[in-house]
């Protein structure tokens, strides 16, 4: 596999036209994750809606793959209920550390699957994983039940 | 480019460069600023060391402990004459930044002792709320984040050196930044991420004048020109073996033989003593004093085949060749379109380190089309963040350069910028 297929277009595109960037006017939970190793920042925060829908507002700065992961989780689990958002959530977690060789599920993932390619690189999973460690970490930080793994923490 | 160094030759000395990675690509090695490939003589020193002698030094009443003893203070004595040190005053650390942490404990600690039994420690080495400890904002976190540490121990406030746009030390506020509270300066050499040679001779004649104790990160410097560590005129100069040729898990903590003698222990224990009772101990004198439980020996030997390989090929050879490279890859460099140099944009006391960045793109993702044409580069802070905050970028691509590379190297490392250039449109 060459670099030019781990940068999947779907990955360019959420990298040059980012969805959902912003942040949330009343946000119940936040959460601030760095990479150390190189920089990369997200900011991501989750409110709850009286229907138990969850809503993501998120900025940062970095490199293409933690930025365009922050851009399809939000539009993949905005708007979601917290159930599906953690399966979601879980999903992208476990194909990231399948080192390439999974099959993700396409209806689950969305455009998510395009990361599949960015689990063969170790030093990359960490920057796709970062807006999802600060998703979860913001869900927890609100109060709003989220999956077992103690990523984060 | 100039014949200092047969670097065809050199490279059959390194079986990793033979190697290929990424579908076959030849492997073009520029992270020596972060660790330098090692010689087939270093690796064979270490394992003749623990194929023929390997026993526990200065201890023992057997022909082995005693011959292992020897590799081991032969191979001081020989990484001393590299410096142009006596090996009385080399203390065997694990890495440079054992060596840094080594220096500065010599103060939390006397300082802690100093509330309980002012008489047992030499008063140089007490700090109190009101002192200040001098850095530059140019270094590497293992010379920041310990004197971060004694600051918040001891009350002492920690000032720094600025660095210009062009990533010089501001050296007009010497005399104001540095000042009658001043009672330690600890500056690097050359800097990791820059690549700035600092004229550390001038910033540690002022911590003098003032009485500050002196201290050189010289973990760039050694390993590529010649240092002669009394000319730098500090009391303490730490340096890591794996940047020059030699293996992991050992440092050096060089000291004028006063200053060592003055400095209490940093790592206590076994071998590092000259009495033991229940109630307390005496210490021995350095470097013992400084070499607490069972050393690298073993690392040690290997470090000590590196230094006389870098002597064969001649340290003057080895920092023109690399000057040269510099002077290539800074060129090549600037005239790309989007490349912007972090650092002196010049070779003129600098050294091989380069760091840049790309407009558009994030390091990461330049590494990422470098490694893809087996390129191996650092990307991120290069545990310098302040100096990347102080450039306004937060991270950098660096390029480094040693014996073993050659402008076919640079030239591909271009190329691969260029691609990833092209790939993200910018």
């Amino acid at each position: 596999m060459n670099v030019e297929a781990m940068y999947q277009e779907i990955i360019l595109d959420h990298y040059k036209h980012p969805r959902g960037r912003h942040l949330l006017d009343a946000p119940e939970g936040e959460s601030y994750q760095v990479n150390p190793t190189c920089g990369d920042e997200v900011t991501v925060q989750v409110r709850r809606d009286a229907e138990g829908h969850l809503h993501v507002g998120y900025e940062g700065q970095g490199c293409s793959i933690s930025q365009a992961s922050a851009s399809v989780m939000s539009e993949m689990v905005e708007g979601m209920d917290v159930a599906n958002a953690d399966a979601v959530r879980h999903a992208f977690v476990e194909m990231m550390h399948s080192k390439g060789a999974g099959e993700p599920d396409e209806d689950v993932l969305g455009d998510g699957v395009a990361f599949i390619g960015v689990a063969k690189y170790p030093a990359r999973i960490k920057c796709a994983l970062l807006p999802w460690m600060a998703l979860q970490d913001a869900q927890v930080k609100a109060g709003i039940p989220s999956g077992e793994e103690g990523a984060g923490r | 480019m100039s014949n200092d160094l047969d670097v065809e030759r050199i490279r059959q000395d390194f079986p990793i460069l033979t190697r290929t990675v990424r579908d076959e690509r030849p492997l073009v090695y520029l992270d020596s600023a972060a660790t330098s490939q090692k010689p087939i003589e270093v690796l064979e020193a270490e394992a003749h060391f623990y194929r023929t002698c390997n026993a526990s030094v200065h201890r023992g009443a057997h022909q082995l402990a005693e011959e292992a003893t020897d590799a081991y203070e032969d191979a001081r004595r020989r990484i001393a004459g590299f410096v142009g040190a006596a090996d009385s005053d080399i203390v065997f650390t694990k890495n440079a930044t054992e060596s840094l942490n080594l220096a500065s404990y010599a103060f939390s600690n006397a300082t802690a002792k100093a509330l309980h039994a002012p008489d047992s420690v030499d008063p140089r080495f007490v700090l109190r709320p009101g002192d200040s400890i001098v850095v530059s904002q140019m270094e590497h976190h293992a010379n920041l984040v310990p004197w971060q540490e004694v600051c918040a121990k001891t009350g002492a406030t920690l000032r720094w050196i600025g660095v210009d746009d062009e990533g010089r030390l501001e050296l007009d506020s010497l005399d104001t930044i540095i000042d009658a509270s001043t009672r330690v300066v600890s500056v690097v050499h050359q800097s990791n991420i820059l690549g700035t040679i600092n004229p550390v001779a001038e910033v540690m004649q002022r911590a003098h004048e003032v009485g500050a104790v002196g201290i050189v990160d010289a973990c760039q410097s050694i390993p590529h020109m010649p240092v002669r560590v009394e000319e730098l005129g500090a009391d303490l100069v730490a340096w890591s073996g794996h940047k020059m040729l030699g293996p992991t898990g050992i440092g050096v903590l060089w000291g004028s033989r006063e200053v060592l003698k003055e400095m209490p222990p940093f790592i206590t224990g076994g071998s590092m003593i000259e009495t033991v009772f229940m109630d307390h101990s005496t210490y021995a004198e350095p470097p013992k004093r400084f070499e607490a439980g069972t050393p690298m020996v073993a690392q040690a030997v290997g470090l000590a085949a590196a230094v006389e390989y870098l002597e064969r090929l001649g340290m003057d050879a080895v920092a023109r060749h690399e000057h040269d490279l510099t002077v290539y890859a800074l060129d090549r460099l600037r005239e790309m379109r989007g490349v912007r140099i972090i650092g002196p944009t010049d070779a003129k006391e600098r050294g091989s380190a380069i760091s840049f960045v790309v407009d558009g793109l994030h390091p990461h993702d330049v590494g990422q089309f470098l490694d893809d044409r087996g390129v191996a580069v650092r990307v991120g802070h290069h545990c310098a963040w302040p100096t990347c905050r102080r450039f306004d970028v937060p991270a950098t691509t660096r390029l480094s350069s040693y014996i073993y590379n050659d402008t076919r190297d640079i030239d591909v490392a271009i190329t691969g910028i260029r691609a990833a250039q092209d790939f993200f449109g910018v």
